[in-house]
């Protein structure tokens, strides 16, 4: 693998068993584990294609010990990574060899429930699921829902502004959260926001949201709820060609239509996900569409109608509407397993997660297929259509000799092309150390450093999940000196990692 | 002092790397709407960043715009306009309450309405300005040129800066260009206005609405004597509190919603009349632009952010005299109004921090506005930290010093 993380240090590593005496004296019992054979459960997150066994793993249980450890580890000079679920598609959560990682799978529990406030108090360890799975009764939910909702976690959740099918209409992570508990680094306990909607002074609340784990750890999150609108149904469309559905999805937002969820598959996506689910979606045309409209039912049925007329005018060679719930499950169920349908066809695959301006799409759609000939692998897309946000799978075999690292370079150039074309390296995954290396096709080293310098607020010191997100890594001290001139920063020539 | 006028983003570069070097603090100015707005400046030098305006694109069916961070308001509401679009955060505007009188035409720029986080009566169910910037390009008080996310929506690439500077005040970077989400305006409105309320009532109204399914997009009540101010007819002659409820969409939509919410709310009020279009604009403009008190010179302004169902407790603990506050936000947000000479909220930070109340200071003479914190109540650890992230944009101190926190 083409993958470089900070070279580990050796006097941490040769400490390893004094350092699990102390984290055991804040965490007793299981809290500290050190076994080669249970760590091993911890060397990867969803980003498989890279491992690494961390040191330790401390699995604290409450706000006061997160504290200690992080002062502890503060003190001692020892790295830090914040885990969730473990789901990132980014590598947000790999390990470090001279690192441990802070584990809040114990933080599961859901604090408080507030339907006069329309919000709930939880732990960061508790799923998207489960939020919504404890209001649901009271007609309310949680609005942002990744695919990988049964798993991943609420904390894991604001690191990453994880966004899914829903966000077209309902925003990200960042919109729907009230408040947090964070930890930081030496070990103060802030309390961001709360019930109320504005927070006053800087933002912090957005700016932890989508910090990847590097600014501070989450202890417990206030998420929004709404009420579950009363009506759902969607549209099944499929198109003889993309660049139809493409200019279709850009026809109902341009009418003022902002669906509840606009997704987007193309033709091996739509087989591979037919011959898992067999959700009945149509094997002859080249793109699906699925439109949900959601909220009061005269409004669904006026959208419906909408978008089916603009379905039409825009060359739909396949339409089909929900008739029941259980019709409109059927159209998602193809959708939401896509990943796994292509898993099946495929030993392995390689999510890619960049964003466009919708208007691109064709041009990217055709540039992909080119690529996908010059990098010889196959790509299956699925798209969060409505908001241009792309998720091409690549296929691959890691057990084939140089196709791991084709596959990368496909994937770097699919998100190259993303930057070209206006959008950006990643829509909801993160950046983590998977695109790492190609964030100076977005910013320059100024972007960066001003990034960093932010960082340097947070974590002076550069414990927090080092070697994530930015390309370099720069001491605190060095980013102070660099001075500006005429808007450009002079950058000492540093040697990477 | 002439404000030193950038013409271009080296000319600003430079002018902010010489501050820097020379620590001379400046005063940033947009379009100088809210020069009051904060605690007041001890400085003499300023920049006026006039020449950053103008469309650099607008993409209506991409949702998206891009402009220069002193474009007039005025300017993009008409743009944006003559393609049924609209900023969806309903961006207040402070000068009518910030200058004491109305005005034709709002004089704001869009970078003001950013650097204050702005939002109006759609906050509940759309966010305010923070929610709706993708992307800034700005110079750092040391004179750094750098841009921060971008043109999409669906963006996670590297910190969330647009949200740091989304209510900075001006006081980490002086913004340049901005783009921002823009969305089509709603087909129709109605407004339903319910008469006589007690606060109480209201708020277990607002309880139950904003609960529903009908997405309310906006929920104000205001006392008697704050609503026979008004200029809107129905409202000023109401002779009661006056209660009002939102709907938009699609026309279809709205009217089952409004028969919808009528049921629902039928035990707690009777519906009292309607506004139409013109007139339900003018009203959440009233509402928005905090027109209640504008005018109100002896009085100094607080804007109380708060848990919605928390609203008749501190209804009850700040404002014993009706004409002396009123609701937005379905009771997320509270105007009050205190005499200048006595500004301070009553019951102090204990108070607000028992009912998890965020206060800012809106308005108020400079005098109070030096002695009084901006914010309420203070909260050492993140001032800490807002201390240290200043340090990293602006290590000097030049950018508006002073203005949210003192001696920062
Ligand atoms: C099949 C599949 C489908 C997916 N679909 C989607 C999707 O639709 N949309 C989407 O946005 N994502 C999706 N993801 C990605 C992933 O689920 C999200 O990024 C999720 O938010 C990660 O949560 P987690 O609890 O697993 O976090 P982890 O993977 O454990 O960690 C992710 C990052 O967050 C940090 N972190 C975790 N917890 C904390 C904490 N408490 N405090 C501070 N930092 C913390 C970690 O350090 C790491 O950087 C998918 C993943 C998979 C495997």
């Amino acid at each position: 693998m083409s993958l470089v993380m900070p070279k580990p240090d050796g006097s941490i590593v040769a400490r390893r068993g004094a350092l699990a005496e102390a984290l055991r004296s804040i965490v007793p019992g299981e809290g500290v584990i050190d076994q080669a054979d249970e760590l091993k459960v911890y060397e990867t997150d969803g980003l498989t294609a890279y491992r690494q066994l961390p040191l330790l793993v401390v699995l604290p249980e409450t706000t006061q010990q997160v504290s200690q450890i992080l002062t502890y580890c503060k003190r001692e000079g020892v790295k830090v990574v914040p885990r969730g679920a473990g789901t990132s598609l980014s590598g947000g959560a790999l390990p470090l060899a001279d690192g441990i990682v802070l584990g809040l799978g114990k933080f599961n529990r859901v604090l408080e429930i507030d339907y006069d406030n329309r919000c709930v108090v939880v732990q960061p360890g508790v799923t998207n699921l489960g939020i919504t799975n404890a209001v649901q009764a009271e007609g309310f939910y949680y609005a942002p829902d990744p695919s990988s909702q049964i798993a991943c976690t609420i904390g894991g959740n604001v690191a990453e502004n994880s966004g899914g099918v829903h966000c077209l209409k309902y925003g990200l992570t960042t919109n729907n959260i009230l408040g947090l508990e964070v930890v930081l680094m030496d070990g103060t306990v802030l309390r961001i926001g709360g019930k109320a909607m504005d927070a006053p002074g800087y933002d912090l609340l957005g700016v932890m949201t989508g910090s990847e784990g590097l600014l501070g750890v989450v202890t417990e999150v206030t998420v929004r709820i709404l009420p579950k609108p009363s009506t759902a149904k969607a549209l099944l469309l499929g198109f003889p060609a993309s660049e139809q559905a493409g200019d279709c999805v850009g026809a109902i937002i341009a009418a003022g239509i902002v669906p509840g969820g606009m997704e987007m598959m193309d033709r091996p996506a739509i087989h591979a996900a037919e011959a898992f689910v067999k959700a009945g979606y149509p094997l002859d045309v080249e793109a699906l569409l699925i439109v949900e409209l959601d909220g009061p039912e005269a409004e669904v049925e006026h959208l419906v109608g909408e978008v089916g007329d603009i379905a039409e005018e825009k060359g739909a060679s396949y339409s089909r509407i929900s008739a029941d719930e259980s019709e409109r499950q059927s159209f998602w169920a193809g959708r939401k397993a896509a990943f796994p349908a292509v898993g099946r066809i495929s030993p392995d695959y390689y999510c890619m997660d960049g964003t466009i301006p919708r208007k691109a799409l064709p041009l990217v759609l055709e540039r992909m297929r080119e690529m996908s000939a010059k990098h010889r692998l196959e790509v299956a897309n699925v798209f969060h259509a409505g908001d241009g946000n792309l998720h091409p799978l690549i296929l691959y075999d890691a057990n084939r000799e140089g196709e791991l690292e084709r596959a990368e370079a496909f994937g770097a150039d699919i998100l190259t092309l993303c930057v070209e074309v206006g959008g950006v390296l990643t829509g909801e995954h993160g950046v983590g150390v998977e695109k790492r290396d190609l964030m100076g096709q977005m910013f320059n080293a100024t972007d960066l450093a001003v990034q960093q310098k932010v960082k340097c607020a947070f974590d002076p010191d550069g414990l927090l999940n080092p070697g994530k997100v930015f390309p370099e890594l720069h001491r605190c001290a060095e980013l102070g000196r660099m001075h500006v001139h005429r808007g450009q920063l002079r950058f000492p020539d540093l040697p990477r990692f | 002092m002439q404000p030193a006028q950038p013409q271009d983003e080296s000319e600003l570069s430079a002018l902010l790397e010489e501050a820097s070097k020379e620590e001379r603090p400046l005063e940033v100015i947009g379009r100088a709407s809210k020069r009051d707005y904060g605690r007041p400046l001890q400085v003499e030098g300023s920049v006026q960043l006039e020449a950053f305006s103008g469309v650099r694109f607008y993409e209506p069916e991409e949702l998206v715009l891009s402009v220069g961070a002193a474009t007039p308001m005025a300017e993009i509401e008409t743009l944006l306009d003559t393609q049924k679009q609209l900023l969806a955060f309903e961006p207040m505007d402070l000068a009518p309450l910030l200058s004491g009188a109305m005005a034709e035409r709002r004089t704001d720029s869009i970078g003001g309405v950013v650097a204050c986080n702005l939002a109006g009566p759609r906050r509940p169910k759309a966010g305010a300005a923070r929610d709706h910037v993708l992307g800034v390009e700005g110079v750092s008080g040391e004179g750094a040129r750098f841009k921060t996310g971008g043109r999409v929506v669906k963006n996670v690439t590297g910190y969330d800066l647009c949200k740091l500077l989304s209510g900075s005040f001006g006081t980490l970077a002086a913004m340049t260009w901005i783009t921002l989400k823009v969305l089509p305006r709603a087909e129709k409105t109605r407004t339903l206005l319910f008469f006589g309320l007690e606060a109480s009532t209201a708020t277990a109204l607002f309880t139950r609405a904003m609960g529903s399914a009908y997405e309310v997009s906006a929920a104000a009540h205001l006392p008697e004597p704050l609503a026979a101010v008004s200029r809107v007819d129905p409202i000023r002659e109401a002779g009661g509190s006056v209660t009002a409820v939102r709907l938009e969409g699609p026309t279809p939509s709205v009217m089952a919603r409004q028969a919808g919410l009528r049921r629902l709310l039928g035990d707690l009020a009777a519906l009292g009349g309607e506004l139409h279009a013109q007139r339900s604009l003018q009203f959440w403009r009233e509402i928005r632009d905090c027109h209640p008190f504008v005018g109100r010179s002896d009085c100094a302004i607080w804007r109380l952010s708060l848990p919605p169902a928390k609203a008749v407790e501190a209804l009850a603990a700040l404002a014993p005299a009706p004409a002396d506050a009123f609701l937005d936000w379905g009771g997320g947000l509270l105007w009050l109004a205190r005499p200048q000479q006595l500004p301070e909220i009553p019951g102090g930070e204990a108070l607000l921090a028992a009912l998890g109340i965020h206060a800012t200071l809106v308005k108020a003479d400079a005098a109070v506005r030096a002695a009084q914190p901006f914010f309420l109540p203070r909260l050492p650890a993140t001032t800490l930290l807002a201390e240290r992230i200043k340090q990293s944009f602006d290590p000097k101190r030049v950018l508006n010093p002073g203005r949210l926190y003192s001696g920062l």
